[in-house]
């Protein structure tokens, strides 16, 4: 009978994806471009989030996106704006992963961008556990989904730098403790950045923009 | 769910160690995950039957250490699971608490079989 040995690792499962998303990370960086991964459920807000952004940064900003999706339809949205996007078709796939966005990078002049939405696909699970190697990770939550997200799903919470709670028109018609939520957030996660918004009625969003154009400066200072 | 890409890069990790061990056969897996790496260890096992058939990591056992995620109270520093958090110590009823335990996604160790030696102290 062969000997067993035991061998050390102790490396992150995906430390592969992380090399990936590490060179991402130095790509953008020397060209000077802020970027974010942003994440959601599904409906939460995340393509009317861009729209928002984009209609009153571009004047501003030369911003660009990155889709994670399986149909064209948001990215028809963005391209609408006049902006660069590229749609990253997952396949059905719950997430995006570091080698598709190194594969998209090179469809862009990144030279010529100042900021990079990367629109992960629409899922509250999956997509916390891939680095991409943007700057920041930006969840959204959304006030019908409930007050209890934070201590159902506290995986995407636990790594998120921003947090936008949209739609916040809807609390005047649904019990919702903004205090409760902010608590289970807080409570994962000390440093993360609050915004209360509502990409309807653009309540709180110019708290956001102030946000974008602040890390778009130290990006290029 | 995402657990095929994740056994994906499992694999890989494994294959890459075993190899520059110079294994043979890979038997077990050591894995520790913290509850807040949301990964669900069925599922790992059920793509690494089908992933790593036919290679060196082929019925390898999983072993999942599994770590709760634990907060602290910043009132009265006692530790509880996250599952007792509804925005209140279940202790003292302070509202603040940070994560104290729980971020583990890592592959610890491997245990390998290696060639069989030659000669008689082999």
């Amino acid at each position: 009978m062969a000997k067993t040995v035991k061998v050390a690792v102790e490396e992150q499962i995906t430390s592969s994806n992380d090399q990936i998303a590490a060179a991402n990370k130095a790509k953008l960086a020397e060209a000077g471009v802020f970027s974010i991964n942003l994440m959601a459920s599904p409906g939460g807000g995340k393509t009317s989030l861009i729209l928002r952004t984009v209609e009153v940064l571009k004047g501003e900003l030369r911003l660009a996106a990155v889709d994670g999706d399986v149909v064209m339809v948001d990215v028809e949205k963005i391209a609408a704006q006049g902006i660069p996007v590229e749609l990253v078709n997952t396949g059905g796939d719950c997430h995006l992963q570091a080698n598709m966005i190194a594969n998209i990078l090179p469809r862009f002049d990144l030279n010529s961008i100042d900021m990079l939405i990367i629109e992960n696909v629409g899922n509250l699970i999956c997509p916390a556990a891939w680095n991409l190697g943007a700057d920041k990770k930006v969840v959204i939550a959304s006030v019908p989904e409930g007050d209890d997200k934070p201590y159902k799903y506290p995986a995407m919470f636990r790594g998120a730098d921003v947090l936008l709670l949209n739609k916040i028109d809807y609390l005047a018609v649904q019990d919702f403790d903004v205090e409760h939520f902010k608590r289970g957030v807080e409570a994962l996660n000390n440093d993360v950045e609050f915004f209360p918004i509502s990409c309807r009625t653009g309540e709180g969003l110019d708290a956001w923009y102030g946000w974008v154009r602040e890390q778009v400066k130290r990006k290029k200072a | 769910m995402h657990e095929a890409a994740i056994t994906e890069q499992l694999l890989e990790l494994t294959l890459r160690h075993a190899e520059e061990a110079g294994a043979i056969k890979v038997t077990r897996l050591n894995l520790v995950i913290g509850e807040f790496s949301s990964v669900v260890g069925e599922s790992v096992e059920f793509y690494w039957e089908i992933m790593a058939k036919g290679g060196i990591a082929e019925g390898a056992e999983l072993h999942f250490e599994r770590v709760p995620g634990l907060l602290t109270c910043l009132a009265c520093e006692k530790q509880f699971p996250m599952r007792d958090y509804d925005g209140h110590c279940p202790f003292c009823g302070e509202v603040r608490a940070q994560v104290a335990d729980g971020d583990q996604f890592r592959l610890e160790s491997i245990e390998v079989e290696g060639p069989e030696k030659d000669g008689k102290d082999g």
